[in-house]
């Protein structure tokens, strides 16, 4: 048989080079994707840093109550959808569909619950009188660095939501596979990582001292 | 890939790195709270949450199951250019003082 047709024989794949790190592509996609967008949040976060360094009268408007306590919960809501994924990727490999969808469905109302929780924080700056370009502290840059960095990682957090939804929706009909499941875990963990840096630098770093 | 069966035996294992995560985070509500001076603050605030981070890739991600050459090819690159990001932040800085019209 000739090199051609036993290739074609075998399929495809007989012709591809094997995974240079013996993970799926659609793994290593979503590894690159999240490198991509981690260089994203930290640009954002440096430009917020050096911006705040620039300005001598940046505010310091956060009270342990409302703010900082609505973090606190935020943070554990987000850490334990963490978890809730694992638990999800564990299930999926081990064909569970049922355990699957369940830690997938409790990801989801813990990423919903954190969504509407930051926009109870939003809601209260707002009626505090901030605005893009205004505040009634100091820097009229607080405003715009502080919705578009907590507004990114929002953003991210409803898309992973959706995310979640259709690919939960999608492997319990079989069109999906577990290691599908696994790469959306990846992007929700990467949310996760990416809280425990905006937390600090833009929350606890801006706390109002008596 | 190869270490699949290894990676996938429940939560359970997980449950440690979870708890450091919180421990972590509550660590940094302390010292948000403590009398250190703003750049010591802005240091360990630092550290904590890239050890945080490191916990998250290595166990929650699974990096630490995976082949070390994934490892070594995709997160020095991430940190170099995070590092020289920062280079290029302060240099407009410079700019502003130095610039030469």
């Amino acid at each position: 048989m000739s090199e051609t047709n036993h290739s074609m024989a075998l399929g495809h794949a007989a012709n591809m080079e094997p995974s240079p790190y013996a993970i799926p592509s659609r793994k290593l996609a979503m590894w690159l994707f999240i490198l991509s967008d981690a260089c994203t949040f930290g640009a954002i976060l440096f430009a917020y840093g050096y911006l705040r360094t620039a300005s001598a009268d940046w505010p310091t408007p956060f009270k342990f109550y409302p703010s900082i306590l609505n973090v606190i919960i935020m943070t554990f809501v987000l850490i334990t959808s963490s978890l809730t994924m694992l638990g999800a990727v564990a299930a999926s490999k081990a064909g569970d569909k049922s355990k699957t969808m369940r830690w997938m469905g409790i990801t989801m109302v813990l990423g919903a619950l954190f969504a509407m929780l930051h926009i109870r924080e939003w809601a209260s700056m707002i009626g505090e009188g901030v605005r893009l370009f205004q505040n009634p502290w100091g820097s009229p840059l607080f405003g715009a660095s502080f919705f578009g960095i907590t507004g990114l990682h929002l953003l991210h957090v409803i898309s992973g939501v959706i995310a979640i939804g259709v690919v939960a929706r999608k492997f319990s009909n079989g069109s999906l596979s577990a290691g599908h499941v696994e790469s959306t875990a990846l992007y929700w963990h990467f949310v996760d990582l990416v809280w425990m840096f905006v937390v600090p630098l833009v929350y606890l770093m801006s706390i109002a001292r008596p | 890939m190869e270490n699949s069966q290894n990676i996938y035996k429940g939560i359970g294992r997980y449950i440690p790195v979870y708890l450091i995560l919180l421990a972590l985070s509550g660590l940094q509500i302390f010292l948000a709270y403590s009398k250190l001076d703003r750049n010591r603050l802005l240091a360990a605030f630092l550290a904590v949450a890239i050890f945080s981070a490191a916990l998250a890739v290595m166990y929650f991600m699974h990096m630490i199951d995976e082949r070390r050459s994934f490892f070594w090819s995709l997160i020095p690159a991430t940190i170099f250019v995070l590092l020289m990001m920062n280079m290029i932040w302060s240099d407009s800085f410079r700019l502003l003082h130095m610039r030469p019209f």
